[in-house]
Formats: C-alpha cells, structure tokens, sequence
C-alpha cells in the first residue's frame, strides 16, 4: 500500500472533518467529500484488484461512470468509492478479486420485514 | 465472413439451416459431422435471440411429465452432453463449463413441494420406476445447498441436471462451425422458401440462395417459414425474464430451477412465464417478484447487486414439446423447433442430425410423437 | 407511489434550468440526482466549494451559484442522493439510502449530461492514471490537487482548462501533452466562419494558451503512442510516447488523461430511443425533435446529454425543454410559448456556433478510437482491442454478439468505457460504418442494483405479478447503513 499521498489538499473553506477508517486505520476526511477522495488523500491503494486477473487498480473517473473505485463500504461489498459520501465512524476496505457475499445467511432477514415499510 | 459469391447465393451447400441460435447450429455442426456441406442463414446483431437469453440449464427433471417421449429424449440429450461438450473443447479449445453434478428444484411452500413430488412420482410410474429423484426437506437440503434460506418448503433433487454456459457454447459452437468450413450468412431474416426441381430458393431482403435442402430452426420465425413448405408450427412467444447479478465467491454449490451461479460467480435470476408478444423487454413489477423469491431462496443474495436484466422470447408450441417433422409436400424441408435448445443441443448434433442426413431412426427417436400435424 | 408532471434526471445545468422554468409555469416537478448537491459535474458543489480561493476554478464555474439558489421553489421536490435504476414511460424506480421507490411522471426530461470519452491505451488501468474530469471534480469537492510528479495528456478544452486552474492552485506540472494530430489544424478550417461567431470561446482558448506559457508549463504538441509504465507494485511511475520521430520518457505519479466529452446515452438507450452516428463528434446522440423531444413520446433530452454544446447551452436547452412540456401539458399559451422558443433558440444557435471548429479540430486521434491489439477495452472483464477485431473478423454480427461471446461489456459500468470503442472495432474490422454496426443493447438496471433493493418494490405494487408461480412476494429491502444512520 503506498503511504506517501499523491496528492495534497489546497486551502479550502471551512468544514467539518470525519474520521473513518480504511484498511483497519483512521483516515481524516472533509465533510461532504467522497470516500474515493478521502483515500487518496490520505495516499492508500490500490483500492481493489479485479476479478479476471487481481490486477491493480484505483479511483479513475470519479463521477460513477468506470466502477474502478468499488470499495467495501460499512459491510456493502462492491460500492461506489466515488459516489459515497464520507460519515463519522465509516469502515472501508479493500477489495481483492472477486467480492465476497456475507456468509451468515440466519433467520432475521428474510420473512419478518412488515410489508410497506420502505414505502 | 460471407463472400461476395455468397452473397450472390452462388457457392453451393448441400443443405442450410435457417437460424443461427443454438438449435440451427447444433443440427448445422450434426451434419457438417456427417460429411455435409452446410449454410447457415442467421438474422443480425439484433435478433430476438433466445440463445443468448437463456439460463443456460441442461435440464432433465419434471421434463415430459405429460410426454413421456419427450422425457425420454431430454434424458438422452443429457446422456450425450459429455459427448458433445468434450468434442467442441477439442475442436475449438473453448470449455462450455459444463457440470452435470445434479440440480434442485426449491419450493417455497409445503403444498408446491407436494404438488412436484406428486408429479415426479408419476413420471416415475410412466417410465417403470427408472427415474432418479429425491424429495430433500430443509434440513437435507441445507446439506447440499448451505446458502439456502430458512423459510423454504424444500426440494426435489435430479441426479442427472447440470448446466452449462450459454454464451460460451455459442461462441464455440460459431467458431467450430466456421473451422469446419460452414457458411455463416448473417443477412437474414429469410422472407420466402420458394421450391423448384426438388431444391429450394430461399428470398431475403436484396438476396436469394438455392439450396438442396433446408433446416427450419428460426425460433419464432419457423410459424410463418414453415406454412411455405406445407408444415405447421403454431408457435407462440413465451417471455422469461432473467435477472443478472455481478460475480461473487463461490455460493452455490448446485444449479436450480431458479437460480443458478455460473463458473465465473455470476448470479442468474429467473423465470417467469408471461404470454406478453414480442416483447423482450422487462417490467419492473416480475423482476421485482423475482428478485424477492430468489432473496427467499438465498438471503445472502439481498446484498448482491443486479447488472443487467433480460427479457428472452421462449418459442412455445401449445403443448411446450418440440415439433420434429419433414415435410411430406416438399420432402427434403425439415422443421426443428423448441424451446429447450441447450438442453436438447447434444441430441441436436447427433441423432436429430443423422435423421436428417438420412439415416432411418426416426422410430427410434419416436418422431412421429414430435409431429406438427397434432395441433 | 407518487406522481409529478414532470421528473427531471440529472441536476446540472440543464437539469436545474428545467426545473425552474417548469415549476414557474405550475407544473409539479421531481427533480433528482445522484449527488446529495445539485450542480451537476460542471457545477458540482457549487452551492458549498471546497477551494477557499475562487481565482483556481475561475468564474465559468461560479456562474452556477445563481442556478442553484434558484431551485428553492415550493413545486420543485428535490430528490437527491437517489440513484436511478430504471426508467418506463411513466414512472422510474430509485434508490435513496438503500431504499427503492417508484415515482410516476407525466413527462420526463433526461438530463444527465456527458461522460468523458474514453481513453484506452496501453495502461491506461494502472493505478495514477486518471481523468482530466476526475481531477476537477477533486478540486471542487475536495479541494484536493495532484501532488509529485504530474503529467496532463490528451486533446480538447478541458485539458487545456485543467492545466490552468492546476497551476493557478501553485501544482507543478511535468508537462501538458498535446495528442490533437497536426492535420486536424487543417481540417477545422473549414469551420471558421463560426469560430469566428464564437470568438469569445476562441479568445478563451487563446488566453489559456497564454497562461499557461506565463507560468512556463511545458506544453508538447503532436504528441502520440502513450504508454503508461507501472513500478514493481503496479502503481504508476512513468509515460512513455512518441514524438518528434522519437520514443521518450517522462517520471510521473499521476497522469490525467482526457479526449473531450461525449453524451451519456445509457438513459436514453435503455428506453429505446432512436440515436444516430455523429460522425464529426465520433458518438451517438439521440434523435431528437427541435425542442430536445426524443423518438419515445413524452421523454426530452436536454443538455449535453443530447449532443455536446457545453453549460449555457445546456441551461438554454433546459429551459427550451422545459416551456415545450409546459405547452404540452396545457400550462403555456401557443404564443407565449412560440415567442419563448424563437428567442432561445437564437441564443443556443449562437452559443453553438464554434461546435463544427472544435469537434473538428479535437476530434481525437485514430489511436483513441480504435486501440492496438494488446490494448484493453473492457477494463471489468479485461478484454484486449484485439479478440473484438478477431471476433468481428470470425463473422461476429455485431457488438451484443461480441458482448456475449467475450463478455465485454458486461462488468458493472455496464459498457460505459468500452461500448464505443467496440463499435468502432468493429466497424473497422468488418469495414462497416458505426451506424450500421450498431451499439449495446442497454437495459435496466442503468446502475448496478442490489437485489435487496429491486426486491423491494415486489411489496410497492398494485397489483399482483402476472407471473403465476412466483410466491407472495415479501418486503425485503434494507441496507443496514440507512438504518444505522
């Protein structure tokens, strides 16, 4: 993982700063930024490896279009690094190959929803 | 590629398949195997193409309950799939991934379990008692398939399903069929069969071909081809709707009637039955039932994300069974149609293609059952 | 499940412009867009930007405020932070927080504006290697800026933009490398005449050309071959390309690419409407009536999402959208609508004016459109240039083909980066014009979607499936992430 940060943050107008954690440690991040943002600010990647040939890759477009900065995001496995805004406490991890599906498949999840609550 | 003296329908073949899907070019690969010199005329980029919307399932359980012929050659078909999957991998290097390790039919509830079992067990009686399933409750189920969700009923298990890739077996298929030197013609669709002198003209927009014999296996387009050559195909379009999901690791062990993972970690969704026309497109409110089921099935799919979604047109006869026939007033113009052509691939390439070549099996294929004329 | 007379995807300048004409015209208007801020990518964060300095971005971007301040109208619903997954005729289903729903519309304007063009080369997936897009939409949001070795490559305004407000922010740069073939000065000649009506844009190159000779940038022109080297760990070290008759060599950390812009027509495809080969701008654009309607009755288009004209055009065009629905939808008189019409219409000619000039001189080089063999196309399902040429070669009918028999195309952005390149591909390698070869069949989702999700409009229905084997369908949607909240 690279430590030294290919990019630097300018003078910016006030904000509130988020901590969240990548790979097990903090990262300080700008209130209303992106998580993809957020990481290479704080110089970490590469962000995943794909799934056809565990090569390297991260953020590329920032704007949603190339899926290059999938990410686990709070448990969400193959989320959009740069489409997800930071929050307080956040834990995002790296992909590497193919995305894991959670392997606890018990009984809370799948009957007991009331009907229309996500109306 | 097509040749310009292709186009002009001048290079000869003995015989050409009308459709490239999988049933034109499994009979197509059958007799090019046979020695034949063989067409194939297929529609374009955007033809509705069941082939590449299929769920990819070789598929012997509960097939031919009211039929048991049908069943009968369904089972062969997948007797001969080893066959068949391993000579396309010699011959192109492609590996189809086809497993034929057995597949479950899950239910939801206790009364639809019931209600296949039931129906198993008299597929069992029609075929004297040679007919491998087992009924799995939840528990035994859970053994074969751990991802499974808590709420369902159980299933039916069939030794002898598997499944298979679709789109690979296209490719290999294409591509065999091109190294043994057979014509594709991607110009279609044809709009007349004109026959003359014991041979036949085919007519599509801007050109025409002679050819000797023809194949009938244009899905859907068989209903109004095959009223030119005196055959009857009333088939009508049957959507199913196919969800699918991004890869994930391994999670299912075993191919379903609704779900199936395939050897790259995709995850398929399906099917629904709607008699909709021809529209291949998808409405919100099945993939959403869909989706759901398959969340019922499998709750660890609640948090896989969905890529793209298909509406494929099933090519229905009244009945759901294929329609095998010749012609009786235009010998030498065959019919083959259905709506299992993964599944019916390998007896697609081998017996129904040495009838056609002329070999007398049609009893033994049990054709006559197969015939157009019982509508 | 709730109904607007008019659902407006995409809050950029287009989108916002829309929905405040419709709304003063009385209509109920949905406006929605995947960011929690409206501003689209031009105008991205304008309402709260990140740089203290406003000189960095300029006032091009800080035009947008007026925009934004301007959607705080009581018929306007803002829909932010939703994700739109799939579009009919008259509704659309979204995702906020993890939570699917279902809005109906009467119209719908689809203003979801344009994407970068693709830049495939060999590594282009390595690591550091981004888009010029990418890099402002960092200083607007971030007020992030690349930092160590930086080189900016490609052809079209935004690089020259890039370069200016990266170095008005103090970043050194490498080099700006100019891959606009030499011939291209020739061939945009012929569009003078309307440069010359867009002499404010011309002046606005010519002065960024300046700049960037004052804060002595290295700026290379008839620059060609890109290759981006990786170090041992794959992360991006260095550039190599042609020039000058030579191969050379450049240390970098970051290169940001860029080949111009061209619509997102995902949208636009999966409904089904017609769209046509822009043959100068080397993309497709919907077909589109003179007021942005497309061939599907009831759904406009507007902004760069129909064909590429920039922000003002876009804002023009919104409006233009906008009166027409109202006119339709009997909220606008037949004169004050046509008088409406005539003068927008005016001001869009003129502002589009320089088009031909640039689309002809940044139409990008052969190299861009139709890669090498060892180059990778598809970078979700890492297909190279060269099995789609072979595929195309063997017979291969067309781009839906090629998809299903390589698989490009089919990873989660959904054919964004490579679908025009294989068409082009193609075209090439069975000698067929684009038009002909065709494009991706697109179809919903438009993003990728959690089941979860998708499963969660099975209980939102009025009636029940048609599907007669499927079982009762249970409410089953939730990221635990919204609940956590």
């Amino acid at each position: 993982m690279a430590t030294v940060s290919n990019f630097k943050r300018l003078p910016a107008n006030a904000a509130a700063e988020v901590c969240i954690w990548v790979e097990g440690q903090p990262v300080t991040a700008r209130e209303g930024e992106s998580v993809a943002a957020a990481v290479l600010a704080a110089g970490l990647g590469p962000t995943r490896t794909t799934p056809v040939s565990d090569s390297a890759r991260s953020p590329y477009c920032m704007m949603g279009v190339c899926f290059e900065c999938l990410m686990e995001i709070d448990g969400q496995a193959n989320s959009q690094g740069c489409m997800t805004a930071v929050e307080e406490g956040m834990q995002v991890r790296f992909q590497r190959g193919i995305r894991a599906v959670p392997a606890d498949t018990d009984t809370e999840k799948s009957t007991e929803k009331e009907a229309g609550e996500n109306r | 590629m097509m040749s310009a003296a292709a186009k002009m329908g001048r290079v000869e073949a003995d015989i050409t398949v009308i459709g490239g899907g999988l049933v034109g070019l499994a009979v197509a690969l059958g007799l090019q195997d046979r020695g034949l010199r063989v067409a194939v005329v297929d529609e374009g980029d955007l033809a509705l193409r069941a082939s590449r919307g299929n769920f990819g399932l070789v598929w012997v359980q509960g097939k031919g309950d009211t039929c048991p012929a049908y069943a009968r050659l369904s089972r062969r078909s997948a007797r001969l799939w080893g066959d068949f999957a391993a000579g396309l991998q010699e011959s192109t290097g492609i590996d189809v991934q086809l497993t034929q390790r057995g597949g479950l039919f899950i239910c939801l509830e206790q009364d639809e379990l019931q209600k296949r079992v039931d129906m198993l067990e008299s597929m069992r009686r029609q075929h004297d008692g040679d007919y491998p399933f087992e009924v799995l409750d939840p528990a035994a189920l859970r053994d074969k398939e751990p991802a499974v969700g808590p709420t369902v009923a159980g299933a039916t298990w069939g030794p002898e399903d598997g499944h298979v890739n679709p789109l690979l077996l296209m490719r290999a298929m294409v591509q065999r069929f091109l190294d043994a030197g057979g014509q594709l013609l991607t110009d279609g669709p044809v709009e007349r069969i004109e026959s003359h002198n014991g041979a036949f003209r085919l007519q599509g927009a801007g050109w025409t071909r002679e050819t000797g014999r023809v194949v009938l296996a244009a899905g859907l387009g068989n209903k109004s081809l095959a009223a030119q050559v005196g055959l009857n195909a009333p088939l009508e379009p049957n959507r199913g709707q196919v969800l699918i999901a991004e890869r994930v690791q391994p999670l299912l062990n075993y191919p379903n009637g609704h779900v199936r993972q395939t050897a790259e970690g995709t995850i398929q969704c399906g099917d629904s039955k709607e008699d909709v026309g021809f529209d291949c497109g998808t409405t919100t409110e099945v993939e959403a039932a869909i989706a759901a089921r398959a969340i019922r099935m499998f709750p660890a799919l609640e948090q896989v994300r969905l890529v793209r979604s298909w509406g494929a047109l099933r090519v229905m006869t009244p009945d759901g069974y294929p329609i095998y026939q010749q012609s009786e007033s235009h010998p030498g113009a065959y019919l083959v149609t259905c709506h299992s052509g993964v599944t019916l691939a390998a007896v697609h390439a081998g017996p129904i293609a040495d009838w056609i070549a002329g070999e007398n099996n049609a009893g033994e294929l049990e054709l006559e059952v197969f015939h157009g004329d019982r509508f | 499940m709730n109904h607007y007379d008019l659902a407006i995807i995409g809050a950029g300048p287009a989108g916002m412009a829309a929905a405040v004409t419709a709304a003063e015209s009385g209509l109920q208007v949905a406006l929605i867009d995947e960011q929690a801020r409206p501003g689209g990518q031009i105008y991205r964060n304008v309402g709260s930007p990140a740089l203290r300095q406003r000189e960095i971005l300029g006032p091009d971007y800080y035009a947008g405020e007026r925009l934004v301040e301007a959607l705080d109208h009581p018929q306007i619903t803002d829909f932010s932070g939703a994700m739109v997954w799939e579009v009919r005729t008259d509704t659309l289903c979204l995702t906020v927080d993890g939570q699917s729903r279902q809005i109906g519309f009467q119209r719908l304007l689809i203003a979801t504006g344009a994407q970068e063009r693709p830049v495939p080369f060999p590594g282009w997936t390595t690591p550091g290697v981004m888009t010029c897009g990418a890099a402002q939409i960092m200083l607007k949001t971030s007020g992030l800026a690349p930092n160590g070795p930086l080189i900016i490559a490609g052809s079209g305004p935004l690089l020259l933009l890039i370069a200016c407000q990266l170095s008005r922010a103090g970043v050194e740069i490498e080099a700006l490398l100019e891959t606009t073939p030499r011939r291209r000065y020739l061939e945009s000649l012929s569009a003078w005449p309307g440069a010359l009506r867009g002499w404010r844009y011309l002046l606005k190159g010519a002065s960024m050309l300046a700049e960037l000779r004052r804060r002595g940038v290295k700026h290379l022109t008839g620059v060609s071959q890109l290759r981006a080297e990786a170090d041992a760990e794959g992360q991006l070290c260095g550039l190599s390309y042609h020039r000058g008759g030579h191969q050379q060599r450049l240390d970098c950390a970051t290169l940001l690419v860029h080949q111009g812009v061209v619509p997102n027509v995902q949208l636009s495809r999966s409904i089904g409407a017609a769209h046509d080969w822009d043959e100068v701008q080397q993309c497709w654009r919907p077909r589109l009536d003179p007021y942005g309607e497309t061939t599907q009755a009831g759904v406009f288009i507007a902004g760069d999402g129909g064909g590429i004209g920039g922000a003002l055009v876009a804002e023009l065009q919104g409006r233009r959208a906008a009166n027409r629905i109202a006119n339709q939808l009997s909220r606008l008189g037949a004169t004050e609508f046509e008088h409406r019409a005539n003068s927008l219409q005016r001001q869009i000619d003129f502002q589009l004016a320089i088009r031909p000039f640039l689309d002809r001189l940044y139409r990008p080089a052969d190299e861009f459109l139709r890669p090498s063999d060892e180059t990778l196309v598809c970078r979700c399902e890492e297909v190279r240039a060269g099995e789609i040429r072979q595929l195309a070669r063997g017979g291969c009918a067309g781009p839906n083909q090629a998809k299903a028999f390589s698989r490009a195309g089919m990873g989660p952005c959904q054919g964004r980066l490579c679908g025009l390149t294989v068409s082009q591909l193609m075209a090439e390698a069975s000698d067929r014009p684009v038009a002909e070869v065709g494009y991706y069949n697109i179809r919903s989702p438009i993003k990728p979607v959690t089941l979860g999700e998708v499963a969660g409009l099975a209980a939102d229905q009025d009636q029940q499936p048609q599907a007669p084997q499927i079982a009762e369908p249970s409410a089953v949607s939730n990221y635990q992430r919204s609940v956590s909240r």
